[in-house]
Order: C-alpha cells, then structure tokens, then sequence
C-alpha cells in the first residue's frame, strides 16, 4: 500500500510511450522530407501576403454590372445538378441492386457491380469532366454526364449498403405467398430502403450542387464557365460577385437539402 | 355503405391527391423548362460516341513510357498534401477552439463559425485558381488551397467534439484555480487528442485525393500531368495516369482506415 501511494503516476508503460515517440519521429521526418524536397520559390512564399491582399483589394466593391448573366449561369448550374443527379439515382438503382449481396442474381453481377462503383467513385467529377469535355465538346452536356458517372458510385454503394441491412422477414414471408420476384422487391425491399433512398438522394444533390460550380473550370458548363472568364480578363470586381453568388448558392442548397432531410425523414 | 374492397392496394406515398398530382405535374414542368432553357447543344452531344470511340482507341493500352513524369508528379502529390495536411491541422485547432460554443465567448465563436463556413463554401478548384493567380503555378497554391480545405472539414468537426466533451475535468481545474490555458491544455485537449488523430489521418487520404483534382488547374501535382497530357491529347499517357491515381486513392483509403481502426 505504502509503495503504490509514493510511485508516480504514469500514463503510459514504457512501451507505449516508445512507440508513441517513434511514430511522432515518423511523421517528423515525412514532413521534414516533404518540406526539403518540395518544388517552391520561397520569394513567392514571403511575397504571398502582399500578392494576396493585393488580390482581394482588387476584388472590392464587387460589381454587379453582369447580374443578370450570372443569375442566369447561377439557374443553369442548379439545373445542371438537378437533372444529373435525378438522372444518376434512376441509373444506380439497378447498380445497388447488383451491387448488394442478397439481392444480386449471382456472383458475377456482384462483381460487376462492385466494379461500377469503385471506378465510379475512384475518379473524380473533374476528372471525368476532363473526359466527358473531350468527348462531348465543351458545355453543359459534358457536364451531366460527368457529374452522373461521379454520383453513380456514391448513390449505388450507399443504396447498396441499405439493401443489404433490411429485415429479411417481410421478403420471406412475401416469396412464402408465392409473390412473384419483382412484387417482392417492390413491396419486401422498396420500403424498407425508401427512406435511405431520399437521405442519400438528397445529400447527393447537395454535393453536386458544390461540384457543378466549378465545371466550367474545364469547360464543361455552369456558372464556373463566367468565373473562368472573369477570370481570364482580370476583372476582378466581377469575379467577387460570382463568388458571393457561389456562397448564396451552396448555403441555399444547404437550407433546402436540410429543410426537405427534415420533412421526409 | 361502400362494396368491400376485395383487393389490398399500396397506400400512395403522399395521402393528400390533390398534393400528389400537383408534385407530379411540377416535376413534368420543371423538367421541360430545364430542357428547354439548358444551353445544351446536341448536334455536338451527337458527335459524342465517333469521339469516344476515337479517344479511348487512342488510351488503350496505356502508355507507361513516362514513368518518370508519372511518379514526380505523385511524389509531389504527395508532399502536397501532407505539408496541408500539416498546416491545416494546425490552424484547425485554434479555429476549432474558437468555434466550439462551450469554449469560446459568442463574439469569437460567430468568428470561428464563419471561417469555418467560408472554407467549407467553396470548391476546393476554385479556391485553388484563385490561389494560383495570388502566388503563381506550382505546388505552394496547391498547399494553401489544401489549408484551406482541410481547415473546413477538420475544424468543423473538431469543434463538434470539443462541445461534446465531458465538463467535469474542466470545471475540476477551474475550481482548483487554473487559468484557461492549462486548462484546455490538461482539461480539454486530452478529451480530443484521439479524434484529432483520427481526423488528421483520414484528412491527408483526402488531401491526396483532393491534390490530383487541384493541379488540373495549376496548382502543382500529379493532377497538371494529367491535365497536361489531356491537353496534348496524350490519351495513352492520361489512360496511365487515372489508372494510377485510382490505384493509388484505393491504397491510401486502405491504409488510413486500417490506422484508424487500430487508434480508435
């Protein structure tokens, strides 16, 4: 009793607080590499509060004087997001049906679809925007179709994971009733998943709303296309309003996107 | 009195038809004005498959005669994102501080709450143009723009946990008379410390994956190989590049999460 009262309290055994030193050592040493070794001009470094007060002392007053052509940039991108996303949930459906494991019809549609969504969500909307633009051509429609083959692998696992949580009952007692394979899923699945099915939804357009700003950095349509070209003419004022209505935008879409989360579940 | 129904119907999905067909027909509506007023050009839409065609005829097989390019590109992707890694992390936890409503007075925890916001509005594409056109091409926008990325994710939830914490070791220090330094050092960093580690982990997998979308618009990395190459038309070369950043995303989320196991 004596002998534990004086002995001072640690934290840790000495064990732990070596490996805890090696992994602090670790990480020191990947920074420091990180830092020697990387490609910067420092001057620019030093210089980079001045260039950047420079920059947003540009920016101010913004200028409206394009508002009526950014508002209309600003409804095409909303719209732009809405049908890609409406369009992405109708393809990942079938997606997150083969993709979850007590539904897909056998082991290679498993695998198929677990193929779609990793490549899906692998590669990012700017990515395949890059993609899409070349084959498409600049514009709106290059646009969708990169922002669907973003939300297909998103929508489908998420979709997919919520199939494959359901309580198998209600399927069981459906197929004891001699219900046919499709009134099953229509009955035994869809409902149990139907509220995932709008969270997810939801959320998703949310994030494609963020992500079709910026789009038309490469081209392919939206209100980046204007921020580009404020951009490319140094009309800085103007860039300032483009921002301010990307803030609007994204903090509406987040009103709404919570509003309707609210309501529907 | 009505004739039994001798038939279960599904209940429609919203009860009220009139609010029903109203939906519906919204919905047609909307469609058809977006259609309509999209500046969507379908004769060059149409040209779209002899295109593919031609690409992806160009990208296979990919071409990895520029290994070297390849892997300077990622070695710089990946000093990219841990240096932001680094620095967002570190500023993150000031800024979470500030905007965590137990901690802070209203006026600094407004503050924090609106950097928080701010950093979190924007793309990381855009705030990475901006970036560039501030301090030029090169991996040092690529950082800032980075920085700022991880400042709206890691300080947002940082700030979740610390209003989650428990207060009593906190009110334990004060009654004991510390000030608010060593308090939040010994009362409320302890209670943090593990979700920090785990936030800062998950962070970088997401800052490497975020360093190839923010150099395709010049801010350093693997992502101006890539854009580069798209813009030669080097279809074999880009085919080889988003081969490798799929590989490489699908490691990096391997091992973070098999850390992030381990510690939590």
């Amino acid at each position: 009793m004596e002998q534990l009262t004086l002995q001072d309290w640690s934290r840790y055994t000495p064990m732990q607080r070596f490996q805890r030193y090696a992994c602090f050592a670790l990480a020191a040493l990947v920074v420091a590499w990180a830092l020697g070794s990387v490609n910067i001009i420092w001057a620019w470094v030093w210089d980079a509060p001045t260039q950047m007060g420079d920059l947003f002392s540009r920016m101010v007053p913004p200028d409206p004087a394009n508002l009526d052509q950014i508002l209309l940039a600003l409804w095409d991108t909303v719209n732009l997001a809405t049908i890609a996303t409406a369009l992405a949930v109708l393809l990942a459906l079938p997606v997150a049906y083969i993709a979850a494991q007590n539904t897909t019809p056998n082991a290679v549609t498993l695998w198929i679809g677990r193929f779609i969504l990793v490549s899906s969500r692998s590669v990012n909307t700017i990515i395949w925007a890059l993609l899409f633009v070349a084959i498409f051509g600049p514009g709106i429609v290059a646009g969708i179709v990169a922002i669907m083959f973003r939300s297909i692998g998103f929508l489908g696992k998420l979709l997919g994971e919520a199939i494959e949580e359901i309580d198998p009952k209600p399927v069981e007692a459906l197929q004891a009733c001699g219900a046919s394979h499709f009134k099953v899923v229509l009955y035994g699945i869809v409902p149990q998943v139907m509220p995932t099915f709008f969270a997810v939804s939801i959320l998703r357009w949310d994030i494609n709303l963020r992500e079709s700003t910026v789009l038309g950095l490469v081209g392919a349509g939206g209100i980046g296309v204007i921020l580009q070209g404020a951009i490319d003419t140094f009309n800085w004022q103007e860039v300032s309003t483009v921002l301010l209505a990307i803030i609007a935008l994204v903090v509406t879409g987040e009103i709404v996107s919570s509003y309707l989360r609210r309501r529907i579940l | 009195m009505s004739a039994a129904r001798d038939h279960w119907h599904k209940p429609p999905f919203i009860a009220n038809p009139l609010l029903r067909y109203g939906l519906y027909a919204a919905i047609a509506v909307y469609v058809a004005i977006t259609l309509a007023t999209l500046p969507i050009d379908w004769d060059r839409a149409a040209q779209g498959l002899a295109r593919a065609g031609r690409i992806f005829g160009g990208a296979f097989p990919p071409s990895f005669q520029r290994s070297e390019l390849l892997i300077d590109g990622f070695l710089e992707s990946l000093k990219i994102a841990i240096l932001a890694t680094v620095g967002g992390v570190l500023l993150s936890i000031p800024i979470a501080f500030m905007a965590a409503r137990n901690i802070a007075p209203l006026p600094v925890y407004y503050l924090g709450r609106a950097i928080i916001i701010l950093a979190r509005s924007f793309h990381p594409v855009i705030v990475a143009i901006i970036f560039v056109k501030a301090v030029g091409f090169g991996p040092f926008a690529g950082i800032l723009t980075l920085i700022v990325y991880s400042i709206g994710f890691v300080a947002k939830l940082l700030a979740e946990r610390i209003e989650e914490i428990d207060p009593g070791p906190v009110e334990a220090m004060k009654s004991a008379g510390a000030s608010f330094l060593p308090t939040l050092v010994y009362a409320v960093v302890p209670q943090i410390m593990q979700r920090q580690i785990g936030l800062s982990i998950y962070q970088l997998d997401s800052n490497l994956r975020a360093s190839a979308v923010v150099g395709i618009v010049g801010a350093g990395g693997i992502g101006a190989t890539l854009a580069n190459a798209f813009g030669r038309y080097d279809y074999d070369f880009a085919l080889a590049i988003t081969m490798v950043i799929v590989g490489v995303i699908l490691i990096s989320e391997a091992v973070s999460g098999a850390i992030r196991k381990r510690i939590a």
